[in-house]
């Protein structure tokens, strides 16, 4: 009667400290510019090497800029994280994809990709999008520097074992409605906090019937509602997906690992402590109204009024209608408005989140035979070279020039804008992205998180736009 | 930044919103720093600075009533979002050794701890009395007693029992990481290992 999370975090308990946490053994590592110099800082002032140096990989793509990386950055203290990753990578015998390389590219995407991650491994990073490797079948979540700095030491790390949660979702979705919005709307229902301080197995018909790229998609979104992390039970399009890849099983191996990877699922009379049940019937695509991932609404929705609005900002509103409030005058947005036909400036397709083969052939397909709108920026970001590589295979590098758009160089580029690609301020940018924080693609920016279909129907409309329209 | 713990007593600086991310703590783009240090002069950065980077007069942190403090106070769901640590080392660097809320996004949390910054979690009619307690007079005191796991309010003389496991408290009141923990604990890894080859 144990569930899949149960069995993968048991199988991986060292020791359970006495009114304390769990001690874990981490199968797989990773390690970006930003969240690791203090941690290499750490090992060196304690005078300790890696533990176990082959199960750790490190790769730049927060700073990395998304045109000329064969030049250096220009930005100094860019170049010099973006440095310190790769002389800490070789003191302390890491692997190492440095940018250029043609293995580069944003973590949680390159790790699937190469196979890195694999079913019924435990996997961290100092990333909180670490849950995107939950679609292999893994127990995947983002951890702190300290943190990274245990693993780095250890192989281990101390961690109270969380809930289980299952969330079901049923039925077909409609046209148009693709796993981003299904993500954007468990977090609607849930809030960014409804699933704190558990691990969530997404399943159901839909969730059977999604891609792996639509799953990854997915497990990426699952610290937006508090998650530790997120994970679908691996099965035959996991293995399909997987089969092959430059570090998954091969020849023999590969049969005994297939073997043991059918067993990760959790058993039929498992108990979860809390289990959801939600009808794809009810989901549309979505868009975000506020300044977190949970602010949202279907596209052809209203943004929400509070009761007692308008009332005088001092007079007797709740802390959370304040919350509220404070967003919505961030947005630039009213109470009870709808978003369709809003002015856009910017679009960005990419990230963590949507930078696989899958989102930018969703993209290509609504502004094929289309141009580009006057006056939207368009940045569309290959999450890897490998996505890079596949974009010009399938010719779809030609579709989108045809139609006014550049396909630019791989990194997490304006997902945080820690390089060049920054939104200027109050300028609104559909973003495939996972975050509508407050300056999160730049100071003052304003975000709205949508699916590649909805970004794409913006981008050549230059509004707002149900992208079913042109499906 | 190994700091003992034991009984704290301070003023509060009061943050009364909800879901605070830790991208406002500390936005992105002053996480390129290769060490821990001067992540406090960016606390709360865009909302303690305007596009000048002068002081915004009515943000809580510019209020000189409040200056002294070591104890933050804030709204429901505290630290979502990024797992970035520098939003602890924000924390910390400015001084604040103790953080209230009624309800701490986990890696936040975790990473808060690993700063030796208590996360001290209480019910949200304690922390609405607290908010109260603070607008009324921003004198108000609060006392954290980690060894007996309480806090309370000395205004109003209401306390509450906080939650933290017995490992992290000893941890924290002695000053000690779980580095030191896990390296002492290499053998069982080895054990473990060979186990499951």
């Amino acid at each position: 009667m144990n569930t899949l999370f149960d069995k993968i975090w048991d199988k991986h308990v060292v020791q359970v400290v006495d009114d304390g946490p769990t001690q874990l053994y981490i199968d797989r590592l990773y390690c970006h510019e930003v969240t690791s110099p203090q941690a290499f800082d750490g090992l060196r002032a304690r005078g300790l090497k890696c533990f176990r140096p082959e199960k750790i990989f490190c790769m730049p793509d927060h700073n990395t800029p998304t045109h000329d990386q064969d030049k250096p950055i220009a930005d100094p203290v860019s170049r010099k994280q973006v440095d310190a990753l790769e002389r800490n990578a070789r003191e302390f015998g890491l692997t190492h994809y440095g940018m250029m390389s043609k293995d580069n590219g944003i973590i949680h995407v390159v790790g699937p990709e190469k196979g890195l991650s694999l079913p019924g491994m435990t996997i961290v990073c100092g990333d909180s999008h670490t849950s995107t490797h939950g679609a292999m079948g893994a127990v995947a979540f983002g951890i702190g520097t300290s943190e990274v700095e245990m693993v780095l030491a250890s192989q281990c790390i101390l961690q109270q074992k969380p809930k289980s949660m299952r969330i079901n979702i049923n039925g077909q979705l409609g046209r148009g409605v693709t796993p981003k919005d299904v993500a954007l709307y468990l977090m609607a229902q849930l809030t960014t906090s409804g699933a704190t301080g558990c691990f969530v197995e997404y399943a159901g018909e839909v969730v059977r019937n999604m891609s792996m790229e639509g799953r990854l998609t997915l497990c990426n979104l699952s610290i937006e509602m508090g998650a530790r992390g997120g994970f679908v039970a691996p099965d035959d399009v996991t293995f399909d997906y997987l089969k092959g890849r430059e570090y998954a099983p091969q020849g023999e191996a590969w049969d005994k690992a297939v073997a043991y990877w059918r067993t990760l699922r959790s058993d039929d009379d498992a108990v979860f402590d809390r289990e959801l049940t939600f009808d794809a019937a009810d989901i549309e695509p979505r868009i975000t109204y506020g300044t977190n991932p949970g602010m949202g609404i279907g596209i052809t929705e209203n943004i929400p009024t509070t009761p007692d609005y308008p009332l005088n900002p001092n007079g007797r509103l709740s802390q959370q209608e304040l919350s509220t409030l404070k967003s919505l005058q961030y947005m630039g947005f009213k109470p009870g408005e709808k978003l369709l036909g809003k002015k856009v400036d910017y679009v960005f397709l990419g990230a963590c989140t949507n930078g696989r083969i899958e989102d930018f052939r969703a993209f290509a397909s609504i502004v094929k035979g289309h141009k580009k709108a006057d006056g939207v920026v368009a940045w569309l970001v290959p999450g890897s070279w490998a996505v890079s590589q596949q974009i010009h295979d399938e010719g779809l590098d030609r579709e989108l020039a045809e139609a006014g758009f550049e396909i630019r160089q791989p990194g997490c580029s304006a997902c945080l804008a820690m390089n060049d690609d920054k939104v200027p301020a109050g300028c609104l940018c559909v973003s495939t992205s996972n975050r509508n924080f407050e300056g999160r693609q730049g100071p003052g920016a304003r975000t709205v998180l949508a699916s590649p279909l909805t970004a794409a129907a913006a981008a050549i409309t230059g509004v707002i736009t149900d992208p079913r329209i042109f499906l | 930044m190994k700091q003992k713990f034991d009984i704290i007593t301070s003023t509060c600086v009061p943050l009364p919103i909800e879901n605070v991310d830790t991208d406002q703590i500390i936005p992105a783009r002053f996480l390129k720093a290769t060490d821990k240090a001067g992540f406090g002069e960016n606390l709360f950065r865009d909302w303690r600075y305007d596009k000048e980077g002068k002081p915004v007069k009515d943000f809580v942190l510019n209020d000189p009533r409040y200056a002294n403090s070591v104890i933050l106070v804030a709204g429901r769901n505290f630290g979502s979002g990024s797992s970035r640590e520098h939003a602890a080392w924000a924390i910390a660097g400015y001084g604040f050794r103790v953080v209230v809320s009624s309800f701490f996004a986990d890696i936040h949390k975790q990473n808060e701890m690993n700063n030796f910054v208590l996360p001290v979690q209480v019910s949200e009619p304690f922390l609405q009395e607290l908010f109260a307690s603070i607008k009324a007079d921003p004198k108000t005191e609060v006392e954290v007693n980690l060894p007996l796991q309480t806090i309370t309010n000395l205004a109003t003389g209401r306390s509450e029992h906080f939650d933290i496991n017995a490992y992290k408290k000893h941890c924290l009141i002695e000053g000690l990481d779980d580095i030191d923990f896990l390296m002492k604990n290499q053998t069982k890894t080895k054990l473990w290992e060979q186990a499951n080859k």
